[in-house]
C-alpha cells in the first residue's frame, strides 16, 4: 500500500510555511488587540448604547423646516462637484498622455513628472487640500472646487494612463500608416479606444466628488458640511438629522445616475 | 518602383530581423513574401514606411529615398504606401465610413478631420469604394458589429482612399477562414490590376499565394532564400525555407480546399453572403 501515490495541494515543507503564517497573523492581531484594549476607556464603551440612544432620541423628530434652509447649501455642493470634476478631467487629460508610455514626448524626464504630480495630488486627501486652500484662497465655494478637482486629477489620470498604455497598438500603427499627422493619430488612433474609460472615469469620479464635497464645509469650502458643522456645534441635533438624511438622498441620486451613464457607455 | 538596398534590421534586444535585404519590385507586380515566423516579413514591410526604423540600408521608391525622410515628408511619402494589416487595425468604435475616411488623413488638416468635414468628391470616392467592396448598406455600422472578411474589406477600401502606389499588405487572410482568404486576396489581386498597384503581400498561406501573386519571395532568418515566379517554387525550396514537411500532401489539402470553396459558393455560410460580387 505503501507505494500507492497520494497527492496532496502542496509539498510538506510549503505546507509548514502556510501554518507558520498563519500562526504570525493571529499573533499579530492578538498583540494588536491588547494595544488597543490598553488604549481604551472601557467605562466609556460600555455607556456607548445609552448615549446613542440619548443623542438618537435628541435627533427625532428631524426639524423638517429647516430644508429651506438647505436648498442653496445643497446646490453649492452639487456645483462644487461638478465643476470641480469638469476641471480635474481638464487638467488630467494632458498629464495622462505625458505619463502613458507609449504617448510620453520623454520617457525619462517628462513621465516622472507627470507620475510625481499624479502620485501628490491622489496623495492628499481632498479635506487637506480644502485645509490648505481655505488659507491661501478664503473660504468658499470656489476653494471647495479647487480642493475636488486637485484631488481628482491623480484619480482620473491615473487610470486614463493606464487605459492610454493598454490601447491595441496596431490601429494606431495603421493611422500612421495613412500619413496622419502626431494629432490625427491621437484623436483617431488612441482617442476612440480610451473613450468609454474617459467616460466611465469622469462619472464614477463625480460620484465620488458628490459624497466628498458634502464635508468640505467642515474646514470652511463651502456646500452642506457648513451647515453640518454649524448644527453640531449649537447641539441643534434636530438639524443635524435633516442635513444627513439630505446627504444621503443626493447620494443615492448621483450614484444612480453615475451607474446609468456608466452602464449606457460601456 | 521600388527597390531596397541592403536594408538590415536588429532590434534592441540585439536579434537580426533582417540581414543586408536588396530587392526590386517593377510597377505593377504583386510579389508575396513567405517565411516561418520570425523570418522578418512583417519588419521589412514596417521598415518600407518606417513603422519600424531600419537599422541601416535605403528604400527607394520611385527616386524618392524614403530612409532619408523625416517628418512632414515622410508623412507625404507614407501616403503612397497603403498598408493592411492581419487583424484589419480598424478603429473599432468609429463608423465603417469613418475609418474609410481615415485613409485621407494624410491629406487633411487636423480641424477638418477631427470634426470629420472631408471634402465632398473624398466622400463621394468613400462611398464608390465602399460599394466596389460590397459594404455600401453597413455605412454607419460600428467596425466591430462586423464579421472578419467584412472588417478585411473596410480595410481594403481605407487603403484604396488614400490613393496609393504601393499596397504593404500583412497576412491578410491569417484571421479569415479558408473561403473568405480566397474571396480577400481575389479581391486585393483586382484591384491592384485595376488601379495598377503594386504589392508586397506577406502570406502564410503558400497555396493561396501561388494562385494570386506573380512572385513569390522567401524569406528565412532575415535572408531572401528564394526569389522567382510562383510555379517555380517547388517542394524542395520550400523545405529550404520553412524546413522538412509532406509537401505534395499539403498541396493536395490545398487543391481540395480550392475546389470546396466553389462548391461552398451555393451552401454560402454565415456572415459573408453579401459577397456576391466576389465570389
Amino acid at each position: 500500500m505503501s507505494d500507492e501515490l497520494i497527492w496532496r495541494r502542496r509539498t510538506r515543507q510549503r505546507d509548514l510555511m502556510v501554518w507558520f503564517c498563519y500562526l504570525l497573523a493571529i499573533a499579530l492581531f492578538l498583540f494588536c488587540l491588547e494595544r488597543i484594549s490598553f488604549a481604551t476607556e472601557w467605562f466609556f464603551v460600555q455607556d456607548a448604547p445609552r448615549v446613542a440612544a440619548d443623542l438618537g432620541s435628541r435627533m427625532v423628530p428631524p426639524k423638517w423646516n429647516y430644508l429651506r434652509e438647505l436648498w442653496i447649501p445643497l446646490w453649492d455642493t452639487l456645483n462644487i462637484a461638478t465643476l470641480g470634476t469638469l476641471l480635474a478631467v481638464a487638467l488630467a487629460t494632458p498629464i495622462a498622455f505625458l505619463a502613458a508610455r507609449n504617448t510620453t514626448p520623454s520617457i525619462r524626464f517628462v513621465r516622472p513628472v507627470a507620475l510625481l504630480i499624479i502620485v501628490s495630488s491622489r496623495s492628499i486627501n481632498s479635506l487637506i487640500w480644502g485645509l490648505l486652500l481655505v488659507t491661501i484662497i478664503g473660504p468658499g465655494v470656489l476653494a471647495g472646487i479647487i480642493a475636488i478637482s486637485f484631488r481628482s486629477i491623480g484619480f482620473v489620470a491615473k487610470l486614463l494612463y493606464e487605459a492610454i498604455e493598454e490601447i491595441d497598438e496596431t490601429q494606431v500603427e495603421a493611422i500612421a500608416a495613412t500619413g496622419a499627422s502626431a494629432t490625427q493619430v491621437m484623436t483617431y488612433g488612441i482617442w476612440p479606444q480610451i473613450l468609454p474609460t474617459f467616460a466611465g472615469v469622469s462619472v464614477f469620479r463625480w460620484d465620488i466628488n458628490i459624497r466628498e464635497s458634502t464635508i468640505l464645509g467642515l474646514v470652511g469650502a463651502g456646500g452642506i458640511g457648513l451647515q453640518l458643522q454649524a448644527s453640531i456645534n449649537i447641539v441643534a441635533w434636530q438639524q443635524v438629522s435633516v442635513i444627513l438624511i439630505a446627504i444621503l438622498l443626493t447620494v443615492v441620486v448621483s450614484e444612480w445616475v453615475s451607474a446609468r451613464v456608466r452602464h449606457s457607455i460601456i | 518602383m521600388l527597390k531596397l538596398e541592403n536594408l538590415s534590421k536588429q532590434y534592441d534586444k540585439g536579434d537580426e530581423a533582417l540581414k543586408e535585404i536588396s530587392l526590386e519590385v517593377p510597377a505593377g507586380q504583386i510579389v508575396a513574401l513567405i517565411g516561418p515566423s520570425g523570418a522578418g516579413k512583417s519588419t521589412l514591410i514596417r521598415c518600407i514606411n518606417r513603422l519600424v526604423e531600419p537599422t541601416t540600408g535605403t528604400v527607394v521608391l520611385d527616386e524618392l529615398n524614403i530612409t532619408s525622410l523625416k517628418g512632414r515628408a515622410l508623412r507625404l511619402a507614407r501616403r503612397q504606401m497603403a498598408m493592411i494589416f492581419q487583424e484589419y487595425a480598424l478603429i473599432e468604435r468609429l463608423t465603417v465610413m469613418e475609418n474609410v475616411l481615415s485613409g485621407q488623413l494624410g491629406y487633411v488638416g487636423f480641424l477638418h478631420s477631427f470634426f470629420r468635414r472631408f471634402p465632398t468628391e473624398i466622400v463621394n470616392e468613400a462611398y464608390e469604394i465602399l460599394g466596389r467592396v460590397d459594404l455600401q448598406e453597413h455605412l454607419y455600422k460600428r467596425a466591430d458589429e462586423l464579421s472578419g472578411g467584412q472588417r478585411q474589406r473596410v480595410g481594403i477600401a481605407r487603403a484604396m482612399l488614400q490613393r496609393p502606389r504601393l499596397l504593404l499588405v500583412d497576412e491578410p487572410t491569417a484571421s479569415l477562414d479558408p473561403r473568405t482568404s480566397r474571396q480577400i486576396m481575389r479581391l486585393l489581386s483586382e484591384i491592384c490590376q485595376e488601379r495598377d498597384l503594386t504589392a508586397l503581400v506577406n502570406i502564410h498561406d503558400v497555396a493561396l499565394a501561388q494562385v494570386f501573386v506573380d512572385r513569390i519571395i522567401g524569406l528565412k532568418n532575415g535572408e531572401i532564400v528564394f526569389d522567382g515566379k510562383s510555379d517555380e517554387l517547388d517542394d524542395d525550396t520550400l523545405t529550404h525555407i520553412y524546413g522538412k514537411e509532406d509537401w505534395a500532401t499539403l498541396r493536395q489539402t490545398g487543391a481540395d480546399d480550392s475546389a470546396g470553396s466553389i462548391r461552398g459558393g451555393s451552401i454560402s455560410e454565415s456572415s459573408d453572403e453579401h459577397m456576391r460580387g466576389l465570389s
